[in-house]
């Protein structure tokens, strides 16, 4: 089993994401400059948080034009998993692999603050270590993480179970005040069509640990891992 | 023929804007009264092609593929 870390100019968690997969879960990871293409087959490709190309026009656009992006499009389509956070979401999204898009926050500031998710789809490759209407403590740290999806298509999202995680409060209710950035429908962690693609603006990698304040992002690696054993 | 286009790249109508809220509540302190603002993106490209309607057409794949997100952007191109 081996995993790979993208890392474009401005990705600035990479080495946690390493860090997490390679030392906390003992998996093989590479860190994959993004000029260098991907020319390994991975089980698992994460495309880390961060400011590539200083997100210029917006947040994630250039990132998602670099030909890179084909080789993880390849790797998507192939079944293989493919976890994008917080600019890695925005990248997610500006390449298409989960619809609608992830843009200035409600009110119009950085926001670095641990949250509260609920788990809405315990069954996908990233969610089976958690239990559905879980709810996890992750921190969140980004600017630009409102997601925002045409007319009807949040609610329709949840129906088919394309959602992992609503932001909520402590009690596991996805009340407007537990919205910190004014997604729909409380929205921010994202399924591909075929579930092996996952989307989320908040941060699993910095909460892995004990010491962190926070041990329940390390399910989400766990369950990929899972998942690639058993195929 | 070298030909300069004017891409404005705006929010969907109906979008929310936080910017633009913002700013207008800046001006609002300092005594301007707004009835509405938007922001938008301005981009002014020159290019050799060989007809306005080629610049047009160019700057239009511009915006599909690059600078507009399609989801929450609209545009308007002057060449």
């Amino acid at each position: 089993m081996r995993f790979a870390v993208l890392q474009f100019g401005g990705s600035n968690c990479d080495y946690d994401a390493y860090h997490v997969v390679h030392d906390v879960c003992g998996v093989d990871c590479d860190l994959l400059w993004y000029k260098e293409g991907i020319a390994k087959e991975y089980d698992a490709i994460i495309i880390p948080g961060g400011f590539s190309y200083g997100d210029y026009l917006r947040a994630g656009a250039i990132a998602t034009r670099t030909p890179v992006m084909q080789d993880v499009l390849r790797h998507a389509g192939a079944g293989r998993l493919v976890l994008g956070i917080c600019n890695g979401a925005q990248i997610g999204a500006e390449s298409g692999l989960v619809p609608g898009v992830f843009t200035t926050n409600e009110y119009p500031k950085f926001i670095c603050e641990w949250v509260h998710l609920r788990v809405e789809n315990a069954t996908s490759p990233f969610t089976s270590q958690y239990r559905s209407g879980e709810v996890i403590r992750i921190p969140i740290a980004h600017k630009e993480g409102r997601y925002v999806v045409p007319p009807g298509v949040g609610q329709q999202l949840l129906d088919e179970g394309k959602v992992a995680f609503r932001f909520c409060n402590e009690e596991g209710q996805c009340t407007p005040e537990s919205n910190p950035n004014g997604s729909a429908l409380n929205i921010t962690g994202v399924l591909g069509d075929e579930g092996n693609v996952l989307v989320m603006m908040p941060h699993p990698e910095r909460a892995a640990e004990g010491i962190l304040g926070s041990e329940d992002g390390r399910r989400l690696f766990e369950s990929m891992i899972s998942h690639i054993e058993k195929q | 023929m070298s030909y300069t286009v004017k891409i404005t790249i705006s929010l969907k109508e109906g979008m929310l804007d936080p910017e633009a809220r913002a700013i207008q509540h800046a001006l609002s302190n300092l005594g301007f009264a707004t009835e509405s603002l938007s922001t938008a993106q301005v981009f002014f490209i020159t290019m050799d092609v060989p007809s306005a309607g080629d610049a047009r057409q160019r700057a239009e794949e511009m915006c599909e593929r690059l600078l507009a997100n399609p989801v929450i952007h609209s545009y308007e191109i002057e060449v």
